[in-house]
């Protein structure tokens, strides 16, 4: 087991069956996580990220279906085990979180015994043990007085306590990966800066890998060691957290970058205005052809109209998918 | 503090119906059916006949206090198997879908197209009268509306986010609808438990007035109802009595129906707390 990569994908594609036609609303999806990483996945709505982590996790409901591709748990094939056998890895090896903790916990249920659950329906505790864990499970994402907040229903709990409350459970087992999708959008900043960094210290301390899904770069860069940028449907750069920042080298993450504001630029004073990526992003049913990206490049020529970039090995480690890449 | 009444009130008047009918042998001034005196045919109520008598001089206190025992189990048993099938239809159809969505469409449609009356007939007619045939035939004839509730609920409940997230944290299908759709569709289950228990009530009124009910001289309130029909201008206090024993019944299991509603909604409860 050892060397083989915690999770690995290789040429993932995700089909979306609109009736008369299949288009892959995902391809080409290749990244590997290792144990204890911390992994970013990063594009805009629409770009596939949260597809993709639903493949991961065998959730793909129709219209939507694995095309093609392998996803790798500790070296084995996981997309075709059995439903049964899906169900046991989710929530006790492979947890998810997810953008809303309004919505994710079940309102009529005291949140005590929604983590207890966990214990009792992956490890097989009895109710009495479950509840016991459930209170440590909650003083250990930091909820004050977890004695008595384990009798609490979702609707008594901020935003902020709630998102514990979802780290709780989705920790609960002890799983080998987390995947976020979105976990502090729906947060105010400061309990966003919190909740990220009780994520990443629980993580650390119980050597759970993180597969990070947002649209924020900065986030994402800031909690992940590795990231990928998607776009339409393609990871078109994956890199070093930090490199990516340094030295962007597809277009579209530069881009990114660029638009994001910084503490005392120019832009950030408002002296200038915040670049931009013109034009939007194209539909799963319309993609252009070569490049994706060819119709809001502003380094797009004829090659990349017709012919799709393959992913090429940077000299500075990465990946990037451009004919012109920096 | 509005909530409380209706629980206070619809609950008291649901538990006193209960009580008259465990206690019946002690609250009773007569034995229900051997004590017909002729000579105290239809005498109004009195402070010797609180709600008079019929006309066979039977005392129609003591006949509305030994019916309750008839109505009261018939309504809570027949809507709780109603219950039962309704939620277990409704509840897999709505989360499951596919074929077995259309199955128990179908199955809902044909028991909805067919008068829930006119089917308890037939299987009474199939089983003979009497108490258990009685439960039966009412248990498998009104459980469309319970379904059709809690498929559209499941269906709602399943696309939210707890849902889902139960999914992902390694669910499998029948605990999810156990432990996250279940208790969130509960209330108007509830409700329309309680609105059934009352129509039950009122069927058992109907399938005793055709004479497959509970049979005669056994009182229950339909039949006593059915019985008065045609002395209600000479001898109203016959038809008064039992009708207001199934009004008050109906009335607080409807009043129990809302309160429970609102306990068993989270939020309006700790508004009260």
């Amino acid at each position: 087991m050892t060397g083989a990569p915690l999770i690995e994908v290789e040429d993932l594609r995700i089909d979306l069956d609109d009736g008369s036609r299949r288009v892959a609303a995902a391809e080409g999806i290749s990244f590997r996580i290792d144990r204890g990483e911390t992994f970013g996945l990063v594009g805009e709505s629409g770009c596939g990220k949260s597809i993709t982590a639903l493949a991961l996790i065998g959730l793909l409901r129709p219209p939507l279906s694995i095309g093609g591709g392998v996803i790798r748990f500790e070296g084995k094939e996981i997309q075709h085990l059995s439903a049964a056998r899906q169900r046991d890895l989710r929530g006790n090896r492979i947890a998810m979180i997810f953008q809303e903790p309004m919505t994710a916990l079940n309102p009529v249920s005291p949140v005590g015994r929604q983590i207890a659950e966990m214990f009792v329906l992956h490890k097989g505790k009895s109710w009495r043990e479950a509840n016991k864990l459930a209170v440590e499970a909650l003083a250990s994402v930091r909820v004050p007085a977890p004695e008595r907040r384990v009798n609490d229903y979702p609707h008594q709990l901020s935003g902020g306590m709630r998102q514990r409350v979802m780290i709780a459970i989705a920790l609960a087992c002890g799983p080998d990966l987390l995947i976020a999708d979105e976990p502090t959008t729906a947060l105010d900043v400061t309990v966003q800066a919190e909740i990220i960094e009780l994520m990443r210290n629980l993580c650390a301390e119980r050597g759970t890998a993180i597969l990070m899904i947002s649209h924020d770069l900065g986030l994402v860069a800031n909690v992940c060691r590795r990231v990928a940028v998607m776009y339409a449907g393609r990871i078109v750069e994956e890199r070093g957290s930090a490199d990516i920042f340094r030295a962007p080298s597809h277009p579209y993450t530069q881009g990114l970058v660029d638009s994001l504001p910084r503490l005392g630029s120019r832009a950030a004073l408002g002296r200038s205005r915040l670049k931009e990526i013109a034009g939007v992003v194209p539909a799963i049913t319309s993609f252009p052809d070569g490049c994706r990206f060819n119709p809001r490049c502003a380094r797009a020529t004829d090659i990349c109209r017709t012919v799709a970039p393959t992913a090429e090995w940077l000299e500075a480690g990465g990946l990037v998918r451009c004919h012109h890449h920096a | 503090m509005k909530l409380r009444a209706n629980l206070i009130i619809g609950g008291a008047l649901f538990a006193l119906a209960i009580l008259v009918g465990l206690l019946a042998p002690w609250l009773a001034h007569t034995d229900p059916v051997l004590d017909a005196n002729l000579m105290n045919a239809e005498e109004p109520p009195s402070w010797t006949w609180w709600f008079g008598t019929d006309d066979q001089g039977r005392d129609i206190y003591s006949r509305v206090v030994y019916g309750a025992r008839v109505s009261l189990t018939v309504g809570i048993v027949s809507q709780l198997i109603n219950s039962v099938i309704g939620v277990a239809l409704g509840l897999s159809a709505g989360y499951w879908g596919g074929w077995w969505d259309d199955v128990v469409n179908a199955l809902t449609n044909l028991m909805l197209a067919i008068p829930s009356l006119i089917f308890a007939l037939a299987i009474m007619a199939v089983l003979g009268p009497g108490l258990t045939s009685l439960l039966i035939a009412l248990g498998l004839t009104n459980w469309s509306f319970t379904c059709r509730i809690a498929r559209a609920s499941a269906l709602s409940l399943k696309s939210q986010g707890y849902v889902q997230a139960a999914t992902v944290l390694g669910y499998g299908d029948v605990r999810i609808m156990i432990t996250q759709l279940l208790p969130n569709m509960l209330g108007p289950i509830v409700v329309i438990g309680t609105l059934g228990m009352g129509s039950a009530v009122l069927s058992e009124a109907a399938l005793s007035f055709l004479g497959l009910g509970v049979r005669p001289p056994f009182p229950s309130w339909g039949s006593m109802l059915s019985d008065a029909r045609d002395q209600i201008t000479t001898a109203p206090w016959l038809s008064v009595f039992p009708g207001l024993a199934i009004f008050l019944t109906v009335l607080g299991l409807n009043l129990l129906g809302d309160g429970l509603r609102d306990i068993l909604d989270p939020q309006s409860r700790s508004r009260r707390t």
